[in-house]
């Protein structure tokens, strides 16, 4: 084999398998996209997929799953499906607002810290370390059951305010490595104001951590208030499917056999979760290279 | 010098942990403070009938909770009581103090969670290396993503659904408490066995959505070493490929992972409060739990505190052990 022919053949080896790898890519971000993408749809449309009250007790209890009921009954004889559709709305709300403004909040602190330096960068960093370190579930479990009322809106604010620190101090490190490289230290040189400096040329190239970012707090926040609706402490009054969880297992589902009652909640979190986690990792393989699906082969042996 | 800068460092970080724990405890002062339904109101509120009202003036002056005396005055009898250990007197096992029902919970959520953690961290590395070492393979591909899935399962959630099939349905292990109830507790092989036996289905249901993290850190680093110049140049030497890859690639992957293996058990203490819940574990998530449903706030601060304090120990002995290993870190 000449040397021409083996340098071309792994050129196109080397192409087809980036194809290949991309197409994977796709794959596990599509998967990703589509189970995020479904459940809003549920989410939106839950009146007209599961039309009624899912809080009205309109069936017999404790009906196992069958052709008239998909998922069953609960003791109280609500539809098990109907709740966690509209369930969805519940949680789903909570993850979107909640990752979005803990996100929000870290890039603001991130960014801040790490521009303006000095005293700022001081006092935000010590602010991050105290909330770093100040575990948040036993500090939302405190707080919220000292809350006179417990709106979703108060508890997702709550969560945000107790789980922004580990995001912010990534984001602030990145900032400082990207203020010391050359396109930013021209952008100053030609006298851009900062805001331009800031939404024109550093966070762009931090898109990738602040939307992995973004899909952690998403998880994350789903999980947090699943617990806390769990234990009683959260929004138990509203339709979600931490509280679906809640009064399952306060009306002894599990020893009673209702299986259909506790299963279903659980599944629909997992699979949130997972789209999500889905989604991240297929954004480290884009944004890694060498994570990138690749084998060198030694040829010419 | 460099024996200087190192004191110097170790010396600011725990400047900066004591001025975090002035933070917490600060914290914890005002909480209670803010909302409308206040520990004050809700011990008198509690107490109604119930204690006479010398037991209840004893209460308030072990709390610190003197409606009318000032903030400032409470404030510093709290710092006083806080930093001497003296948490009040617990409202659900009144009259035993806080300490001491907290030193009772202590052991348990240290076994537990630890053991857990640590279960997790050791797996979850083995499996990293083995699936990054074999990458291309479909199982080595499939595992990193299967743990990833698996940890976004809600952990209280996963040990549900094992109580359900092994403990209730299959009737396998127990499905509460920390031990068997007809034997007394000691040093020795039954009482030891009962705990293990107890502990195995909240263990496993903290190892098996805790593991993805590690798994994921450790594939991750790997992969990332492995295209190292330095370990093409040992591949190249012709060195076999179990020795590159524990001596060239593992053992350089570890280094960061451990940071964050430290923090994690820092998180022990008030880790998996859901799960002492769901399996009626007699720890300190479980502890506070039933003082949220009692509203049994000197537990509840005092629980929260040593959550926090726990946090802080494990960092200051990061820190430590990397100022020791690591000439680096204290010069900068």
């Amino acid at each position: 084999m000449s040397a021409r022919s083996v340098i071309t053949d792994t050129l196109t080896s080397a192409k087809r398998e980036r194809f290949v790898s991309l197409r994977f890519l796709n794959t596990k971000a599509i998967v990703g996209l589509s189970i995020v993408g479904l459940f809003v749809v549920v989410a939106i449309f839950a009146p007209v997929i599961a039309p009624g009250n899912p809080s009205a007790d309109s069936y017999l209890p404790n009906l196992s799953p069958g052709s008239a009921h998909w998922l069953g009954t609960t003791s109280f004889g609500q539809g098990v499906l109907r709740q966690v559709v509209w369930g969805a709305r519940g949680s789903l709300l909570v993850s979107f607002l909640a990752g979005g403004i803990t996100t929000f909040v870290a890039v603001a602190v991130g960014v801040t810290s790490g521009l303006l330096l000095g005293w700022t960068d001081r006092i935000l960093s010590f602010l991050t370390n105290v909330f770093l370190v100040i575990p948040s579930l036993p500090l939302l479990i405190v707080l919220s059951s000292y809350l006179p009322s417990k709106g979703d809106l108060i508890i997702i604010l709550v969560i945000s305010m107790t789980s922004w620190a580990y995001s912010a101090r990534t984001l602030r490190s990145q900032v400082l490595s990207l203020r010391e490289r050359d396109f930013v230290l021209h952008a100053k040189l030609v006298g851009q104001p900062w805001w331009s400096i800031v939404f024109g040329e550093i966070l762009p190239n931090m898109g990738s951590l602040v939307v992995s970012g973004l899909l952690y707090s998403m998880i994350g926040a789903l999980l947090t208030v699943t617990s806390l609706d769990f234990l009683g402490v959260g929004n138990i009054s509203a339709v979600s499917w931490g509280s679906m969880l809640y009064w399952a297992q306060n009306n002894g589902a599990l020893l009673n056999g209702l299986w259909w009652w506790f299963v279903p909640p659980g599944v629909a979190i997992t699979l949130f979760g997972g789209a999500l986690a889905l989604l991240n990792f297929s954004l480290d393989e884009i944004t890694n290279p060498r994570l990138r699906q690749r084998k060198v082969k030694v040829r010419g042996r | 010098m460099q024996r200087f800068s190192g004191r110097h460092f170790v010396l600011r970080r725990i400047g900066l942990y004591i001025l975090i724990f002035w933070c917490a405890i600060t914290l914890n002062f005002i909480i209670p403070r803010l909302m409308p339904g206040n520990a004050a109101s809700a011990l008198m509120a509690r107490s109604q009938g119930t204690l006479p009202p010398s037991a209840l003036r004893a209460l308030e002056l072990a709390f610190g909770i003197h409606t009318h005396a000032s903030m400032f005055t409470q404030y510093v009898d709290y710092l006083r009581n806080t930093l001497t250990g003296h948490f009040g007197i617990s409202f659900t096992y009144f009259p035993t103090p806080v300490a001491q029902v907290i030193g009772s919970m202590l052991p348990w959520t240290l076994f537990l969670i630890g053991l857990s953690t640590v279960i997790a961290f050791v797996l979850g590395n083995i499996i990293g290396v083995y699936s990054a070492w074999r990458r291309g393979h479909r199982l080595a591909d499939a595992l990193p993503v299967a743990f990833t899935l698996m940890s976004s399962m809600p952990y209280f959630w996963a040990g549900l659904a094992l109580l359900y099939v092994l403990g209730f349905t299959l009737n396998w292990f127990p499905i509460s408490h920390a031990y068997s109830h007809n034997i007394q507790l000691g040093w020795n092989f039954q009482s030891l066995g009962s705990v293990l036996y107890h502990a195995i289905l909240p263990a496993f249901s903290i190892v098996i959505t805790t593991m993805g993290r590690w798994v994921l850190d450790m594939r991750n680093n790997l992969i990332g070493i492995l295209s190292d110049d330095y370990v093409t140049l040992a591949q190249m030497k012709g060195l076999p490929e179990r020795e590159i890859m524990v001596n060239y690639g593992a053992r350089n992957a570890l280094l960061p992972v451990l940071t964050s293996f430290a923090m994690s058990l820092g998180f022990v203490v008030g880790g998996a409060v859901v799960v002492e819940v769901v399996f009626n574990y007699p720890g300190i998530g479980f502890g506070l739990f039933n003082a949220v449903i009692n509203s049994d706030y000197p537990m509840m601060q005092a629980i929260l505190l040593i959550i926090v304090v726990a946090v802080l120990l494990a960092n200051l002995v990061i820190d430590l052990l990397y100022s020791f290993l690591d000439r680096r870190i204290s010069d900068a």
